[in-house]
């Protein structure tokens, strides 16, 4: 038998939908550089953010993101039923930490970059349930403390490829809740674990388009809508080849998505920051939906989204042994009603 | 003379990098380029062939890793001539020990004193 | 709301087995995927490292007319150069040069110095021993390695075959 509250395959929908009443955003230099930048709430310019080590900072840029998120909910520690959060380094050192800091009841998340989306699925699902009233959701990362784990220290000489992206430095956050006013989510569809083969470390949008692809076919196969039915279609981190590859495996599957789709990572980024194929990273997707996402909800520029967050779940351990690439994708659907 | 040729050889020994890295499988990474060219310099160095090279472009063949190659492999060719089989485990490292200890050195004196900018 | 039940989803296409559509699918990355721009970065790393072993010429031509035999000349050069590269490691200069000149910041020693101080200076933080210490040799480690095993094994066969 069907879950009750389970439409189709993978998707899950929300008889009263859980509403997203404050969220925060805070971003490095070359974030705030970009064409976004006017749309998050703070830019750190020192990469370090006055801490001894980018660990350090990163963690920092989390725990204000969430108190800012909270000041701007009016509310305060106690009043969250759960904290949801997650990053990119070993152990997700940074949302343990920051929770650690908070003490509010923590279920730490890991799905790279798709983790806000993964977060804010969950988020809605607990207070759909009545098992939270509030919950607050949340995704760091940071260009520094990335690029060492994954790839290569800063400061050593390499020539990155066009397909490379750039980590996104910066946290978003958001307050879910019950009741209260602000965009709304509907629905959210889990992705599967996708690996069609892709193994350079230096290409994840090529890596992760596949994974988004079948996330945003099933979505529209199971609540039985058109593309149309959204203003935009936005993916997490997929830069410019890994979104036209995720485009041309959608139309393959018989929808028409390219005049209403686009992906946080090329949003993020003008084409004069040499960062190649765009942004990546935990805060990439969490930066530009807790910040422009959701402005251009209020302003009423967009009213129905579906915003799919993208991970690449690779390790420098499973690159190195040569492994592909798996990826994954979480769709959540964000209304202004 | 040796100026131009060690501008041309240094050059050109590169671009042989710079192929090897855009021409394979990204499995194939600048950590690679280093190791196969300081094996590739003493092979070459121990059939005798990378001399000759060193002595029209100087430091056009020292600079690049492949000379530090042939550095460690006439170092063990020439420990075999002075020390026999001992000179086979001594004769390398010791004629690469100036650049050896250099890079230690200042590459711990330079993790002390710098922070690296990200 | 209404339940729809099609049946499983694969990617891209239902009906086809996981190896096809990885097939069409690496031929669909390959078509997508620019092409590394080989001849602007051989150009570049032609002249990047031409030009450092031009300094290194100089280098070793005022060690040579200082008095100095050709293999102390060498090994003064190495050190100078080596020290050179983590200077300009330190200051976060060198990250530029191998940007810019791929192959030809990576080849010289000048890259291996800075393949020494970048992981060294990176993982400062993780202290001195398992910090600094250990990761002088992330790329360092095996390069010594490979030219020594060779070394070792050239003087070997030398030993019994001269």
């Amino acid at each position: 038998m069907a879950a009750p509250k389970k439409n189709g395959m993978q998707t899950v929908y929300f008889e009263k939908p859980p509403v997203i009443i404050a969220s925060a955003s805070i971003v490095g230099y070359l974030e705030g550089e970009g064409p976004l930048g006017k749309t998050f709430d703070q830019v750190v310019n020192d990469t370090y953010y006055g801490e001894k080590t980018w660990e350090k900072a990163e963690q920092r840029m989390m725990l204000e993101t969430m108190q800012k998120a909270l000041e701007k909910a009016g509310l305060q520690v106690k009043d969250i039923d759960y904290m949801l959060a997650g990053d990119l380094l070993n152990q997700i050192i940074t949302a343990n930490f920051t929770a650690r800091v908070l003490g509010i009841p923590f279920l730490g998340l890991y799905g790279a970059c798709s983790t806000m989306y993964e977060g804010m699925a969950l988020g809605a699902m607990l207070i759909e349930g009545g098992f939270a009233e509030k919950v607050l959701v949340g995704s760091s990362s940071h260009y520094s403390t990335a690029e060492r784990q994954y790839r290569y220290p800063t400061e050593m000489g390499n020539q990155r490829p066009m397909t490379a992206q750039w980590t996104v430095t910066g946290a978003g956050a958001a307050v879910l809740a019950r009741e209260g006013s602000g965009p709304v989510i509907t629905h959210a569809t889990i992705g599967k674990v996708v690996d069609l083969g892709q193994g350079d470390a230096q290409n994840m949008g090529a890596a992760m388009a596949p994974a988004a692809a079948d996330t945003i076919t099933c979505h529209l196969k199971d609540t039985a809508r058109q593309p149309d039915y959204y203003d935009l279609i936005i993916t997490g981190d997929l830069g410019s080849y890994g979104k036209k590859l995720a485009e041309q495996l959608v139309t393959q599957d018989g929808y028409d998505i390219s005049d209403r789709y686009t992906d946080c990572g090329i949003l993020i980024y003008s084409a004069a920051q040499d960062v190649h194929a765009g942004g990546s990273g935990c805060g990439c997707s969490a930066v530009v939906t807790c910040g422009y996402l959701m402005e251009s909800l209020k302003t009423g520029k967009y009213k129905r989204l579906l915003g799919i967050g993208t991970g690449a779940l690779l390790s420098p351990c499973s690159v190195q042994q040569g492994e592909t690439v798996p990826g994954i994708g979480h769709a959540v659907v964000i209304e202004m009603r | 003379m040796q100026f131009f040729w060690a501008f041309v050889i240094g050059g050109a020994l590169c671009v042989i990098g710079q192929l090897l890295m855009d021409l394979t499988s990204y499995k194939f990474t600048p950590a690679h380029v280093l190791v196969t060219f300081v094996s590739a310099g003493a092979i070459i160095s121990a059939i005798g062939l990378y001399q000759p090279l060193v002595n029209l472009a100087g430091a056009g063949a020292t600079v690049p890793l492949t000379g530090f190659g042939h550095l460690l492999a006439q170092g063990a060719l020439n420990g075999v001539k002075q020390h026999g089989l001992l000179g086979v485990f001594s004769g390398g490292v010791t004629a690469a020990a100036a650049g050896i200890t250099a890079a230690v050195v200042f590459g711990y004196l330079a993790a002390l004193t710098f922070r690296p900018r990200g | 709301m209404v339940n729809i039940n099609y049946g499983v989803t694969k990617m891209p296409d239902n009906s086809m087995p996981l190896i096809k559509q990885k097939q069409r699918y690496m031929e669909m990355v390959k078509e997508s995927t620019p092409k590394p721009r080989v001849l602007r970065n051989v150009f570049w790393a032609f002249v990047v490292g031409g030009l450092i072993c031009l300094v290194g010429q100089f280098i070793l031509s005022f060690f040579l007319a200082r008095g100095l035999s050709f293999n102390e000349a060498g090994a003064a050069t190495s050190t100078t150069l080596v020290f050179l590269a983590a200077f300009l490691t330190g200051i976060g200069l060198y990250d530029e040069v191998s940007r810019f000149g791929g192959a030809g910041g990576i080849v010289p020693i000048t890259g291996f110095a800075n393949s020494m101080v970048a992981p060294a200076l990176e993982y400062r933080a993780e202290g001195l021993v398992f910090g600094v210490g250990a990761r002088l040799f992330t790329i360092a480690g095996p390069v010594l390695v490979w030219g020594i095993v060779t070394a070792w094994i050239a003087g070997l066969l030398y030993y019994f075959f001269r």
